[in-house]
């Protein structure tokens, strides 16, 4: 122990435990009914206002006293808007799609008269003899909890929340260590990046502190911006605290009195809540001036970035705190060499930040016991697409892609087959199904052609078409090229541009090979990380999924039948109904027509392809059949109208 | 001073010297667009002055790199030309070529670098991509080029260290990228008096003075 231990901080810290405690167990020991609601973005957008609402109406009909707690999100999207209910002499239960209906049959059935509704219930949160608990799923129970650990479970406007579920004794704690051994501690976790490169953490902070006395500054990248990527703003979020946190021990580990929290605007739930974290956090002493009774002063501030998918790269994250147009720059220098305004600056991810206090708390031992030997710790994906159980899923580093998508998020729905796995968004790579049992760290899956990526993973059923996949990838790249670099802004157009004949049949034999040489020219010549990984989508879907591409060229055919171009609807004679006129209603563009024994034939000349027929057709009769290449569909002849 | 080896041939340079300076310096050509001596901090968005250094794995643009004691450089590798060609291909395939009617022709940066090269102006491997409108007439002395113009960047910087605050910038991104006077309403009060700096760096003839301007 070191006997010039600062014990002042403990001390300080003391009293706002207590403060926390008290107000943990007044609400925790009031004998009413507590309901928790997710109110995070994703909950929101589900109807969890309204359901919050209806629950607030009908308990003050039927005047039931009950303590309403909003929450952040848990991570189980598929079940939006969740609601746990913690009635006295019952275990807290786990509903979902609480819709205000169902909100108001709860508040009835359950909070009056005792019966919980089996029908509507996912789980008990705990174990008990009434309702099988959550943890015997496998959603629950094959997930490991570290960074996402209290989401959904605190309310993440209230800091005693946060404190009073242990947050903050890990800045306690490193308060009391000197800068040196918190680096150490870090580096020994094995802790690498979670923005997507994995750079080692503690690495990065030990170039930082050994950059001297100087003024230093920490940022915490918040600029999620692959499609279908939302880990950090659920995160931010459900326990913005415990991100600051992390902040502030980096800030103090390396010397480093001004932060920035860069968060893109079009999170402005997000925003709002960081902003509030950190007002709350300075209120209490946790932040600003002589943080606990220390010398160690952090003021945090918010930045919000608008809206250019390249600010996420770090040197262009700089460029556009200082207020300028956010390009790239060559490294090195690195910013951890010259970054904000030529200080020594870190930037880690948020899921990296949030991930020091639990580090801090049990020691690196314990974080090297999660996960694998080269990736330590956990990895958090949201996990969407064609899935049952869509949402975020925190899991230990080495589970296989199999586990995680059959097991963990329930395969693929409506008795589809599986076909790929995006991993990595944009910059990733698509995994066929020989990958399946792949580990998901960062080796193995740059290994495989994908990356680790910032966590965004989708799901794709047989129903996708690979050329139409690559080519909305490379359009989202395309549009976010900041510009600056030859091979990403011209060679990522060309790329796009073939894709976009592919999908309308109209490639050529060469365009095989032409993606391929320019995909890799562009990852060999582009400046920064967005031009390097543009290709990926391509060349990963070139490798595995060529039959798709060739059949695009060769026999103008979209084997999924996603490309409208390449694909044709008609109407089977044999199993069309005479006189039922549903397709006809529905049809947009009034290609239907009605046949001389009235059934039914479609315009080729004038289908658009939407598919609404197909929707539209009784089951019972099925008589409307998609085709790739067009040319297989029967011509049926208008009738001449008399 | 350090001692390297480029192509073979010894050369004697300042230590921590930028590795494409020095090889200019020593009439060693190695095509470069955005490059400009002195900056404090390099662009390296052309992504033409590739060359292969001995124990790196992959060419690096030689803008971004100081030069060490006994470094081993080679400029023409198949790799390092196969990025060249590549990104001159690509410059071009949004280029009008049409070297009769521009001012540049005969001094132009991307003629020298074809040659150089050995490639055709016409690059039949590429389809041609051109923006709309492909002039820009706002600015009250000169007229801007997109087609033309490469990007590189150099008279944004000019522009900046002759005054203050730069009259040109970046706009739009990917594909659309352009240099832009900002912003349009204040175009006519533009104080450029017969500077034309940027005129003067720009490597391919896409800013050009209005004729009334020109004495």
């Amino acid at each position: 122990m070191n006997p010039a231990k600062n014990e002042k901080p403990r001390k300080v810290f003391g009293s706002i435990c207590q403060e926390a405690e008290a107000r943990r167990n007044a609400f925790k020991e009031a004998p009413v009914p507590k309901i928790h609601i997710g109110m995070a973005t994703c909950g929101i957008a589900s109807g969890a206002l309204e359901t919050k609402k209806a629950f607030i109406e009908v308990l003050a009909e039927r005047n039931i006293d009950a303590r309403i707690h909003s929450v952040g999100c848990i991570g189980h999207c598929y079940a939006e808007p969740v609601v746990i209910i913690d009635n006295p002499g019952f275990p807290p239960i786990f509903y979902h799609q609480v819709t205000p209906g169902k909100a108001k049959m709860l508040v009835k059935s359950y909070l009056e008269k005792g019966d919980p509704l089996f029908e509507h219930v996912l789980g008990a949160m705990e174990e008990n003899d009434l309702i099988p608990p959550v943890s015997d799923f496998p959603r629950f129970n094959l997930e490991k909890r570290v960074v996402m650990e209290k989401c959904g479970l605190i309310d993440p406007e209230d800091i005693y929340d946060y404190i009073a579920e242990g947050g903050y004794s890990a800045l306690v704690k490193a308060l009391e260590l000197p800068p040196e051994e918190i680096v150490t501690e870090v580096k020994n976790s094995g802790l690498r990046g979670r923005g997507g490169a994995g750079f080692p953490t503690g690495k990065k902070w030990e170039f930082a502190l050994e950059a001297g006395k100087q003024d230093k500054i920490v940022i915490c990248n918040a600029d999620e911006g692959d499609p279908g990527a939302y880990m950090d703003r659920t995160i931010l979020e459900s326990n913005p605290h415990q991100v600051i946190e992390g902040m502030a021990i980096c800030a103090y580990a390396v010397g480093a009195r001004k932060a920035f929290f860069y968060v893109r605007a079009e999170y402005p739930l997000a925003v709002k809540i960081v902003s509030k974290a950190i007002q709350q956090a300075k209120e209490i002493g946790l932040l600003g001036k002589g943080i606990l009774g220390t010398q160690f002063d952090l003021e945090i501030e918010v930045f919000q970035g608008s809206g250019a998918f390249v600010c996420g790269e770090e040197t262009a994250l700089i460029q556009s705190i200082e207020g300028k147009r956010g390009m790239p720059q060559y490294r090195p220098p690195y910013p951890v060499q010259k970054g904000f305004m030529e200080q020594p600056t870190v930037i880690n991810n948020v899921k990296t930040f949030a991930s020091i206090p639990p580090i801090l708390g049990n020691g690196a031992v314990w974080y090297r016991g999660i996960g694998t030997e080269n990736s330590p710790g956990t990895a958090i994906f949201s996990v969407v697409g064609d899935v049952v159980h869509a949402g975020l899923v925190e899991i230990p580093m080495g589970v296989t892609l199999r586990t995680l998508i059959f097991d963990i998020c329930g395969g693929v729905p409506n008795k589809r087959e599986f076909k790929a796995v995006q991993i990595g968004g944009p910059s990733g790579g698509c995994l066929p199904p020989d990958f399946l049992d792949t580990p998901i760290d960062f080796d193995s899956l740059t290994g495989a052609g994908a990356m680790m990526g910032s966590g965004g993973m989708v799901v794709m059923d047989e129903d996708t078409c690979m050329v139409d996949v690559a080519r909305y990838f490379l359009d989202f790249t395309q549009k976010e090229s900041c510009g600056k670099c030859t091979f990403c802004r011209i060679g990522t157009r060309h790329l796009l541009n073939t894709l976009e004949r592919l999908t309308k049949g109209e490639g050529r034999e060469e365009d095989l090979e032409q993606l391929r040489v320019i995909g890799e020219d562009i990852k060999d010549g582009s400046l920064c990380g967005l031009g390097k990984t543009a290709p990926n989508p391509v060349i990963t879907s070139l490798m595995y999924f060529r039959g798709e591409y060739e059949a695009h060229i060769r026999e103008k055919r979209c084997p999924a039948g996603m490309c409208r171009p390449l694909t044709a609807y008609y109407i089977d004679l044999d199993r069309c109904a005479r006189g039922c006129d549903a397709c006809v209603g529905c049809c947009p563009v009034e290609a239907i027509f009605t046949t001389k024994n009235r059934k039914k034939g479609v315009d080729q000349s004038l289908c658009v392809k939407c598919g609404e027929c197909m929707v539209a057709c009784p089951t019972e009769y099925n008589a409307v059949i998609k085709v790739s290449p067009p040319d297989l569909a029967p011509v049926i002849e208008r009738p001449v109208d008399d | 001073m350090v001692k390297l080896l480029v192509d073979n041939i010894e050369v004697e340079v300042d230590e921590g010297k930028n590795l494409l300076q020095a090889c200019l310096d020593n009439d060693i050509y190695i095509p470069n667009l955005c490059y400009i001596d002195g900056i404090n901090r390099v662009s390296a968005s052309c992504r033409l002055c590739f060359v292969d250094i001995e124990g790196v794995d992959q060419p690096v643009t030689s803008c971004t790199v100081r030069v060490e004691e006994g470094m081993v450089v080679k400029t023409d590798t198949p790799p390092v030309r196969r990025l060249q060609r590549t990104a001159l291909q690509l410059l071009l395939s949004v280029h009008v070529v049409d070297c009769g009617h521009c001012p540049a022709n005969k001094k132009c940066e991307l003629q020298r670098i074809a040659r150089f090269l050995k490639i055709g102006l016409k690059p039949k491997r590429l389809e041609q991509f051109l923006k709309e409108p492909g002039i820009d007439t706002d600015h009250p002395f000169l007229d801007y080029y997109p087609n033309r113009c490469v990007l590189c960047g150099r008279c944004v910087h000019v522009c900046r260290n002759s005054r203050e605050r730069s009259f040109l910038a970046f706009a739009r991104r990917g594909f659309d990228t352009i240099i832009s006077f900002y912003g349009e309403n204040e175009a006519p009060d533009l104080s450029c008096g017969d500077c034309f700096a940027c005129v003067e760096i720009c490597p391919v003839g896409a800013l050009v003075p209005k004729e009334k301007e020109v004495p």
